[in-house]
């Protein structure tokens, strides 16, 4: 069988600053195959973007620094590439699009010129091809008036448009991997359905895997096949998108589905909210990073940290009452 | 008689490329102990006409009348009282808050303002801070050294420093992480069951207004298309905008996710600065014929109960 797309195995970022050295991304593990959708979810501070900008190697060295693990792309490590490999690999095997497309862009230069970039970089194509293969690319994203659009600079464009426009720069080489760092955060509910709908496709076209960082469970149940869920920079859950919203084992799962009001529900219901906040990375609890918001917690959830186990096939959670079942 | 009563409510903005009409034409009446939703998508003139019945951007014409007073034409001292009645919250409370200023001093201000002892004061701020659910200590401390959830706690104990009647909350959970996006919404529903105060809900977010919302106003390029209650908007919406919405909303159970039909509404907004004539929506609209490009839609009665302007809802 071949290998997947996407392996990351282990990965460890450390940040080091002068209040000390944070765990950032602590021992993450995940593999995504061809046509897949794994959703990274958890709120902020838990370390999801943190694990997307370590997989592209796009970390500021200081202070964040990989200290240890593997990211095989297509069965390759490119975890100790010199800088000018991983240059020639980002935007070639791996894609990434960002929450705010405005800042992805180039203000002064048009749309054209930014994705005729891309292509001249990665691809054999000429000035020419690379002018036709820009305005396909923005057709392809079903960009209104696309021929025009080519001409334009960013801030004539809505922010639906910008985000098509990083899409097509991002597939352009059509990337084995494309990461999505909450893609449709800063847009309109409609313009989020209408982005949403255009990254399946592409992806049903293509057969890219896909990771989709996101801290809306909704936008998790309409995309993803598979979601690992973080906490305090590490994996405490995975499982396939029906077991996990069916039957969450992580109490932090639980409590993020808790307090997700879900629509058509009896009016009375008080919404079950997590107590507390997420902690600051210096300041982790021993023990289980969860246990002083945790309904479960045990005695041993304070001293001893859970580590992930397989209570069913497919499924993995780092928790001792869910193991005590 | 309605706490809030909207009539006709315009607010323009002078822009050096032409007047947008940010609210054009909205009525629409807020009862005692209610929560009434106002969502649409940005650039939709929700937050606009929030901030017009707090007399925060200036009203062009209509009528805002708070119990029984019509505020519109009042201007400086003469809202004092008024203020007393409606208060707001907003999307960011880092943004709201005074950052010199200690927590303390920012929630006591409306009641410096409103000619209150320092005695009665501190006594009150005790109360506030209990409610909303911070420590004693935090009166001293200083806005950065919250979380962005505590700096929402902190908003409202100001706003409900003076016992309003009212409070519009714009977006007041947007800016926040799902956990503690819950932990704010059961405060606000706990605060109106304590204390039956009423909230105008401004936000973008449909599963957090179907949640808390009594009632519920849809706005589009500055009008509203369709008011009803919560359960008239969800199970039997009657514009095609408001259906459009809600199908767009992403629902957080991967089987009913799945199982739904989407029709992925096309377009985008159009620019306020150049509305379509007649219906505002029928740039977009699945259903449009040639009338909805000439004559503007009223809202009407549905048989369902709801108010949608739609001619062929």
């Amino acid at each position: 069988m071949a290998a997947p797309p996407l392996e990351v195995q282990d990965l460890r970022t450390t940040l080091f600053t002068r209040r000390g050295e944070m765990k950032a991304v602590d021992g993450l593990s995940l593999s995504v195959g061809a046509g897949e959708t794994v959703a990274l979810v958890g709120e902020s501070g838990c370390g999801k973007s943190l694990s997307a900008l370590s997989i592209m190697r796009l970390l500021p060295d200081p202070p964040a620094r990989i200290v240890g693990g593997a990211v095989k792309l297509n069965g390759r490590d490119v975890i100790a590439l010199p800088e000018d490999g991983m240059l020639d690999i980002r935007g070639r095997e791996i894609g990434m699009i960002f929450q705010d497309p405005m800042s992805s862009l180039n203000p002064v230069a048009t749309v054209e010129k930014q994705i005729v970039e891309v292509l001249m970089t990665h691809t054999e194509l000429g000035r020419g091809q690379a002018r036709a293969r820009a305005h396909e690319l923005l057709e392809l994203v079903g960009m209104p008036d696309a021929a025009r659009r080519l001409d334009a600079y960013p801030h004539q464009l809505s922010g639906g448009m910008c985000q098509r426009v990083v899409i097509a720069m991002a597939i352009a080489c059509s990337p084995s991997v494309l990461i999505a760092d909450e893609p449709t955060t800063a847009l309109d509910v409609t313009v989020q359905a209408q982005v949403l709908a255009l990254l399946k496709k592409l992806q049903a076209d293509s057969g890219m895997a896909m990771i989709f960082i996101t801290h809306d469970l909704g936008v998790v149940a309409e995309t993803a096949d598979r979601v690992v869920v973080m906490y305090a920079g590490r994996k405490v859950e995975e499982a396939t998108v029906d077991d996990l919203f069916e039957a969450p084992l992580h109490p932090y799962t639980a409590g993020l589905i808790g307090a997700t009001p879900t629509p058509g529900a009896e009016r009375a219901a008080r919404l079950a909210d997590i107590p507390g906040m997420v902690p600051p990375l210096n300041a982790l609890p021993q023990g289980c990073a969860f246990a002083p918001r945790c309904p479960r917690a045990m005695e041993r959830c304070r001293t001893e940290r859970p580590t992930l186990t397989a209570p069913a096939p497919g499924c993995l959670v780092a928790c001792f009452a869910a193991e005590a079942g | 008689m309605s706490l809030l009563s909207l009539k006709d409510v315009r607010v323009h903005f002078n822009t050096a490329n032409g007047v947008v009409r940010a609210v054009s034409g909205v009525s629409l009446d807020l009862a005692v102990g209610e929560t009434l939703g106002l969502v649409g998508e940005s650039g939709c003139g929700k937050s606009t006409l929030g901030k017009a019945i707090m007399k925060l951007v200036p009203v062009a014409a209509g009528e805002i009348v708070v119990e029984g007073e019509n505020i519109a034409p009042l201007q400086g001292a003469a809202l004092a009282g008024m203020r007393r009645k409606v208060q707001m919250i907003f999307q960011d409370p880092y943004g709201s808050l005074n950052p010199r200023s200690t927590v303390g001093r920012s929630i006591a201000q409306p009641m410096v303002l409103a000619g209150w002892t320092p005695d009665a004061i501190a006594e009150r701020l005790e109360t506030l801070l209990g409610w909303v659910g911070l420590p004693g200590d935090a009166r001293q401390r200083y806005p950065h050294e919250f979380s962005g959830g505590q700096r929402q706690r902190i908003g409202i104990a100001r706003a409900l420093a003076l016992s309003p009647k009212l409070i519009i909350c714009d977006e007041p959970v947007s800016a926040l992480d799902v956990s503690v996006r819950a932990q704010v919404i059961n405060l606000l529903e706990d605060l109106k069951s304590r204390f039956g105060v009423s909230y105008l809900f401004i936000s973008h977010d449909l599963s957090v207004v179907e949640h808390i919302a009594d009632r519920v106003a849809v706005m589009y390029l500055g009008m509203l298309v369709e008011i009803g209650g919560r359960d008239q908007i969800w199970r039997t919406p009657q514009h095609p905008y408001t259906k459009a919405l809600l199908a767009a909303a992403p629902i957080a159970n991967p089987k009913i996710a799945r199982s739904r039909k989407r029709t992925v509404l096309q377009g985008e907004l159009p620019s306020p600065l150049d509305p379509p004539p007649g219906c505002p929506f029928h740039s977009r609209c699945p259903i449009a014929e040639d009338r909805c490009k000439v004559e503007k839609p009223a809202l009407r009665s549905m048989a369902n109960g709801a108010e949608a302007a739609c001619h062929f809802a």
